[in-house]
């Protein structure tokens, strides 16, 4: 019994095969060792005794295996430490105890602290506060206090007598970045993908994968800065939009960040499609364009959903970039040519001016810790897709 | 209809050939254009000088040496981390574990999450908690460590970089043959033996990728270092950890944004960029050739 309690303690599935062999050897042994005939004639297999060939407890093994556990437990802690902190720093924001009932109606134009970048215009600037000062009256009743009326209004004006930390200006500016990086990148990469597992020669996939894979490598300020200096001259002389900087320059560059991910994963999910599928496909006479399109995107379609959802989560979070290429302005617009900034960029922008512990800099972990949950959730939604729907799927069909 | 089929065809093939090389074509340009644009100004003396004049001349020596700090100190703390968890995560768990199970989860989710967060948990945790409990601990000087450094960074950074050390070493552990563990054991080796004199050598080359990975990461990033340790200008080098430091990334944003003459500084901005760019690619191209040389040898 205690031979076996310890032949499963060291059992992983690794070493299973190992076990099983030790398992059916000792209870061999353990009879000649009973009957005493081998031992008093000094045969060799009679130097063997049940007690020799059972697992001794070493202190080092067990020491290491505890160490090894423990230290494996870091990004389990880090995960709980994100979470814990970013909400710790953003709870008085959850639970505003003191609600402001002040009505003044302060004037407008008093707000007159810009908080963007030098790289703004002065142009963006102007009707930054133009749409300030329509947005402001409506939702005066709450300054100071980010109370949820405060957080839920349409106006983003973070210093100043009156501070407004409406979030939707933010939110929106996100989003819209968001899509145009995802519109931009999804179908490149997707593209790009059924063309290496599908027609590219054998010899260029070699190549072709790497290659843009390295284009992951590139750090996201060097994205931001070629948007910043090169693309934002060149895409103003060929829409000739009034703003250099804005939503559509900073969603191009950010699909240069997004299409390597999209690209390696939805190609991992073409590579993936069992063999007999396309085959049968073309023994059937179908076209390699057809079985490409037809077959293996078809089938791999929860992988390439997975792929975008990835590249959604990262669109969102990522910030040198926006915070470089978007212009910097909190307008509440849904025009696509006018600067816009992004949640991640008003932390990244903001957070280094703040005062500790004051409402802006609560605000701030808040819009943080949304981000968190929101790129979490994503991540989930993606993994379930990846792992159960295609597997199970793939597997179904085998 | 054949004429049909065979144009659809045509355009199928050709639209995705183009948008295979669209992206390279990108991806070529915007690495040409910024050759091009720092080329002038990438001398021996702008690497092995400080700025100079308000940061509209001299070099970018204290970036470079703090970039180097910054991936030192968090390969360092993260990368035995990543390997002890992947090692964890591959010999000693069992796949059906729920621990283990937990763990893979919070490695997934480490590297989803947006990389300002990460910084945004660094100041919380990292400086506000940890550094104020330190200064209280010590006594006497205050702010000493509850302020961004260089420490804080480094270990912000860490846990950013965790999840690609991870994924990398266990990879590496995977194409250790079964074979060769069994053979070790069978020969009376326990199993921290097996894994000490086999395992682990046997996948150096994992370990080695998945450093050169997070290096390379770990040097790019800029949102995690905004406000753990980064500094616009420091006259000198950092001495100690709990000093700040100048970053290549967070120069390049701080001067193609923040500084008063943007246009006098193009060169510099452009000199900058291209020194994290080849710091960056010749990082990621010698994993790339690790890599494939690792994938090669497991064919065979």
């Amino acid at each position: 019994m205690s031979d076996r309690r310890s032949c499963r303690r060291s059992g992983t599935s690794r070493f299973g095969d190992v076990n099983a062999n030790l398992k059916i050897a000792v209870p061999q042994i353990h009879e000649n060792g009973g009957n005493g005939v081998d031992r008093s004639n000094g045969g060799p297999p009679a130097r063997l005794t049940k007690a020799d060939l059972q697992k001794r407890f070493r202190w080092d093994e067990f020491l290491a295996e505890k160490a090894i556990t423990a230290v494996a437990f870091v990004s389990l802690a880090a995960i709980v430490l994100i979470f814990v902190f970013v909400f710790r720093e953003a709870a008085p924001i959850l639970a505003p105890a003191k609600h402001s009932t002040q009505e003044t109606v302060q004037a407008p134009t008093e707000e007159e602290e810009s908080y963007g970048d030098e790289a703004l215009g002065e142009g963006a600037r102007k009707l930054e506060q133009q749409s300030a000062s329509k947005t402001s009256v409506e939702n005066s009743g709450s300054e100071g206090e980010a109370t949820w009326s405060n957080l839920l209004s349409v106006s983003w004006q973070p210093v100043g007598n009156q501070p407004k930390y409406g979030l939707w200006p933010l939110i929106v500016g996100s989003l819209k970045v968001t899509v145009i990086a995802l519109l931009v990148a999804a179908p490149l990469a997707i593209l790009a993908a059924l063309f290496t597992s599908s027609f590219a020669p054998r010899w260029s996939r070699e190549y072709i994968k790497p290659a843009i894979e390295l284009l992951a490598g590139f750090p996201s300020v060097v994205v931001g800065f070629f948007a910043l200096v090169t693309l934002a001259t060149l895409m103003q002389d060929l829409f000739g939009y009034q703003y250099r900087l804005n939503v559509l320059l900073g969603g191009i560059a950010m699909a240069l960040a997004v299409i390597p991910i999209v690209y390696t994963v939805a190609e991992d999910a073409l590579m993936a499609v069992p063999k007999f599928m396309t085959e049968a496909s073309l023994a059937l006479g179908a076209t390699r364009w057809q079985t490409a399109l037809f077959v293996t995107l078809p089938a791999a379609t929860p992988g390439v959903f997975a792929a975008v959802l990835l590249g959604f989560g990262r669109a969102f979070g990522e910030t040198m970039i926006v915070l470089m290429a978007t212009g910097n302005a909190a307008l509440f617009s849904w025009s696509f040519i006018e600067p816009v900034r992004t949640m991640s960029a008003t932390i990244g922008a903001e957070m280094a001016e703040v005062v500790f512990g004051e409402t802006h800099y609560h605000v701030l972990f808040f819009i943080g810790a949304v981000l968190f949950v929101f790129t979490f959730v994503l991540n989930a939604i993606a993994e379930v897709f990846i792992r159960q729907r295609l597997l199970k799927r793939f597997r179904g069909a085998s | 209809m054949k004429l049909k089929r065979r144009l659809m065809g045509g355009s199928v093939i050709g639209v995705s050939t183009a948008a295979t090389l669209l992206i390279i074509g990108v991806m070529m340009w915007m690495t040409a254009s910024i050759v091009v644009g720092g080329r002038e100004t990438l001398t021996w003396e702008f690497l092995t000088t400080a700025p100079r004049e308000g940061m509209t001349a001299g070099g970018i020596l204290p970036a470079i040496v703090g970039t180097v700090l910054l991936v030192l100190l968090m390969s360092l703390a993260g990368v035995p981390a990543g390997a002890i968890t992947a090692l964890y995560l591959s010999e000693y768990a069992s796949s059906r574990s729920i621990l283990a199970r937990l763990i893979r989860f919070a490695v997934n989710t480490l590297a989803g999450v947006p990389s300002i967060v990460f910084g945004l948990f660094g100041l919380g945790f990292f400086v506000q908690f940890v550094g104020t409990g330190m200064d209280n601990l010590f006594g006497g000087v205050t702010l000493k460590w509850a302020q961004p450094n260089v420490l804080w960074a480094s270990l912000t950074m860490a846990l950013l970089t965790l999840p690609v050390v991870i994924v990398s070493v266990e990879e590496s552990i995977k194409n250790v043959p079964a074979e060769l563990r069994a053979a070790s054991l069978a020969l009376g080796a326990t199993k921290w033996q097996t894994i000490w004199k086999i395992v682990i050598p046997n996948s150096m080359n994992g370990i080695f990728t998945g450093t050169i990975l997070a290096v390379s990461r770990g040097a790019g990033e800029v949102a995690p270092i905004l406000f753990t340790g980064a500094a616009y200008f420091l006259p000198q080098l950092p001495d100690s950890f709990s000093s700040q430091f100048m970053h290549l990334g967070y120069h390049v944003y701080i001067m193609s944004t923040q500084s008063t003459n943007v246009d006098a500084t193009k060169g510099i901005q452009y000199a900058t960029t291209l020194v994290l760019l080849m710091l960056t690619f010749a990082l990621n191209l010698s994993a790339i050739v690790l890599r494939s040389r690792m994938r090669a040898r497991q064919i065979q």
